[in-house]
């Protein structure tokens, strides 16, 4: 937020100015409908919610709710769509893709402080991580529509028919572009329902898909809730679902679609394990501890919410985690200087309230930098917990916010062990300068994605997804592709 | 032999054969059911074959801790050395295929020249697919060209404990089509025979020890498919399950109770499957998880 807050005396001599980015690129209606069939319409029950700005709480706008009858009106104009959309020739698959990657492009700051506002995540992560992921996301499908031929799915293979996305409110925008992206490349058609608390950025997407002249029905919003979300998964007329969430929810979705023919991909939760050697780069290895937990407030299902590190290094670790901690700039998501913004709902504020106290009760020993928190809005310190137990819930439990769990290990062996004794199997990070050792590693951990001397990176090109309870099917890649094609 | 002729009372003067008590295949070991339960096996027309064991959910239970047991050993060791043990079994069967096309005519109601044709199909899949060891991870695995200074590669990995419905109309070409292509990969597995057909995958239980196939990587059992899938498809242990032996039916019930761990399913297919045609490699990917390795590339 401010100088004080650090104590030290190199940030009091170079303080930070507030550097806000301004809000008026974005244009917000006072109110939004539905996207169906290429048009904004009211709900058919006439409901409406409204979306707020976690940072302040401030009302954004008013966003129709949709129920059982709009799924059903949105699946019929994707069912309409599809015959057209998917007897299309790639080539122009492809240009429609291409169109909305560049149109991304060229709005990407009006969307990048739309997502700000609506998320409460810092604009530096939107401006440089999420807004860029999208285009690049387009861009990497859009190529593969003419060539699907060359998938690994066959000579010639179908596309699905309606894909039913589900997606979360961590990464609104990147993860409709996961999703998006590949169904339309293969010639499915979507009807996706955004999160609750974070509608905006797709209906901002639904008027891209118009400027890029996108046919009507091809893409569909339905904004709403988890009720929406249901209605949306168990439609009949649904041949493939996509969701991006909670594994309870995951697990509820498996079970509404077992004995149907739906195909079904879930990227659910996670509990990575950040597993530092003692003969890590340590000033790396803290940077990418601090990006793994912190990024987007740790709201993020692939964070690596355990640190697992080598008990010869701990107390160094610790003391260079902290001292850098204080480094961090919390508040105004808006200000291009901020590190960590806003929780993106009271509800989820309510959720890691709940686990780090847990944590405290269950023995755990609480830190956080001193930190003034802006009194309006959802707000969570940066949180480290020491000499945390393999039992204790805060080592079990997906908390999705900034609140890291350190334990210990003496051997690789340990490592991999604690590291893979959770049901979750998403992500791992591995910190050590001997080669032999992360590729030994990498090969024993079950986790769908390790990154080694790195962490939180992602690319189009490049498959992600989980081992066990973090779901099945993956995204990104020609692999992504397979979740969207019948093999002929 | 088991033919059925070889059951009935020899004509005098003629050898009284030896009969062979079938046993279930866990852990490497030949137990008897735990609950001491046999069911009569009969062949098409009705006549008695033997008894097999009726296994128990607590020897469901056993069988996914040896499966267990056996999947850190088989999952780690070499491509090259899994696809060896694949077509040792090839040859193992090979040198019983008349045994084996005695027990499918027998189990099936098939001429003999029929029930030679499915063994000899049966032992070439197992060929088929022990040529894959090394070589599926470079079909569906490779380098992704990401945007930035980072090498970047995708791997298959098995997905664990893969529970094996095996179909009911193809008993031994069918089960060695779901079985072969759960462990080429490094999975291990608990099988579930053919309900009314299990001989010929109790036997192939003796050619999988006699082909140094890792005790647990396969477990056999037979019995109820319905009493021995449903503490398969909710037990927490267990990553995956194929469940092409399963009617529609409780296939539905079996695929909500799997939601539990979200096990990989692997559904029936509603239209059957055609085991003599080349199977493609989605009875493997089924059961594969990627993993994706970053790591900076700089001086």
């Amino acid at each position: 937020m401010n100088d004080q807050q650090s104590g030290s005396t190199t940030s009091t001599l170079f303080g930070y100015a507030p550097a806000p980015e301004s809000r008026s690129v974005v244009d917000i209606a006072p109110s939004y409908g539905l996207f169906i069939d290429g048009e904004f319409r009211e709900a058919a029950g006439g409901k409406v919610f409204t979306t707020r700005s976690p940072a302040d709480e401030e009302v954004l706008s008013e966003v129709a709710y949709g129920q059982a009858d709009d799924v059903d009106a949105a699946v019929r104009a994707a069912r309409a769509a599809f015959e057209t959309w998917s007897a299309l020739p790639g080539t122009e698959r492809a240009k429609y893709l291409f169109r909305i990657a560049r149109i991304v492009q060229e709005r990407s700051r009006e969307l990048a402080v739309l997502e700000t506002l609506d998320n409460g995540k810092p604009i530096r992560e939107t401006r440089d991580a999420d807004l860029p992921l999208v285009a690049a996301h387009f861009f990497y499908y859009a190529g593969w529509a003419d060539k699907l031929s060359y998938a690994g799915c066959g000579p010639d293979p179908r596309p699905l028919g309606v894909a039913a996305q589900v997606v979360p409110w961590n990464f609104p925008l990147l993860m409709l572009a996961w999703k998006i992206a590949p169904a339309l490349a293969a010639g499915n058609t979507v009807v996706l329902k955004p999160a609750e608390t974070t509608p905006l950025s797709a209906l901002f997407f639904a008027d891209i898909c118009r400027q890029a002249g996108l046919p009507k029905g091809v893409v569909n919003i339905v904004t709403g809730d988890g009720a929406t979300g249901a209605a949306l998964v168990g439609h009949p007329d649904v041949h493939k679902v996509a969701f991006t969430g909670s594994t309870a929810v995951g697990k509820e979705i498996a079970r509404t679609v077992a004995g149907t023919d739906k195909r079904l991909t879930l990227e659910l939760g996670g509990k990575g394990a950040n597993i530092v050697f003692e003969d890590a780069p340590l000033d790396q290895a803290v940077e990418g501890i601090v990006g793994g937990i912190f990024f987007n407030q740790g709201q993020v299902c692939c964070a690596g919410s355990r640190l697992l590190v080598q008990e010869s290094v701990h107390d160094e670790v610790l003391d260079a985690l902290k001292r850098r901690l204080r480094t961090l700039r919390v508040g105004d998501p808006l200000d291009k200087n901020t590190d960590v913004g806003a929780i993106n709902s009271a509800e989820q504020l309510a959720r890691i309230t709940e686990l780090a106290e847990a944590g405290e009760a269950e023995g755990a020993e609480r830190w956080s930098p001193p930190c003034e928190l802006p009194e309006r809005g959802h707000w969570f310190a940066p949180t480290v917990f020491t000499g945390v137990g393999q039992a204790h819930r805060i080592a079990q439990e997906e908390i999705f916010g900034p609140v890291l769990s350190v334990l210990t290990f003496r051997t690789p062996e340990e490592a991999v062990a604690k590291a893979n004794n959770t049901p979750y199997g998403l992500s791992a990070g591995i910190w050590t300068e001997k080669g032999s050792r992360i590729l030994k590693l990498a090969n024993q951990l079950r986790a769908g994605v390790v990154w080694a001397n790195t962490f939180n990176k992602f690319d189009p090109t490049s498959p992600f997804g989980g081992y066990k309870e973090s779901g099945y099917g993956r995204e990104g890649g020609r692999h992504g592709l397979e979740a969207y094609l019948e093999h002929a | 032999m088991s033919t059925p002729e070889a059951r009935t009372s020899p004509a005098r003067g003629a050898r009284l054969s030896v009969l062979k008590t079938y046993k279930l295949y866990v852990g490497g070991t030949f137990p008897r059911s735990e609950s001491g339960r046999v069911y009569e096996v009969t062949d098409a027309k009705g006549q008695w074959l033997a008894n097999a064991p009726r296994a128990s959910r607590k020897d469901a239970r056993d069988a996914v801790v040896a499966a267990r047991k056996a999947f850190g050993g088989w999952s780690g060791a070499t491509a090259y050395n899994r696809g060896q043990i694949l077509y040792r079994v090839a040859e193992m069967l090979e040198g019983r295929r008349e045994q084996f096309a005695a027990e499918v005519a027998a189990a099936e109601g098939l001429s003999k020249a029929k029930a030679q044709a499915r063994t000899d199909a049966a032992i070439d899949r197992w060929v088929w697919y022990a040529g894959w060891s090394d070589k599926v991870a470079q079909v569906v695995g490779g380098g992704n060209p990401v945007a930035g200074p980072f090498f970047n590669l995708s791997t298959p990995e098995p997905t664990g404990v893969v529970a094996v419905l095996a179909p009911q109309n193809a008993s031994l070409l069918g089960l060695v089509s779901v079985l072969a292509p759960v462990i080429v990969t490094g999975n291990t597995a608990v099988v579930v025979a053919a309900q009314d057909a299990p001989l010929p995958a109790l036997s192939l239980a003796e050619v999988l020890a006699t082909s140094d196939l890792p005790g647990g990587v396969v477990n056999v059992l037979s019995g109820g498919t319905a009493e021995l899938a449903r503490p398969l498809a909710a037990h927490q242990d267990v990553n995956a399950i194929d469940l092409a032996g399963a009617d529609p039916e409780p296939a539905t019930e079996l695929e909500r109770a799997a939601a539990d761990n979200l096990k990989r399913v692997l559904r029936p297919a509603p239209e059957g499957v055609d085991w003599a045609a080349e199977p493609g490699l989605e009875r493997m990917t089924a059961f594969l998880e990627t993993k994706t390795v970053w790591h900076p590339i700089g001086a």
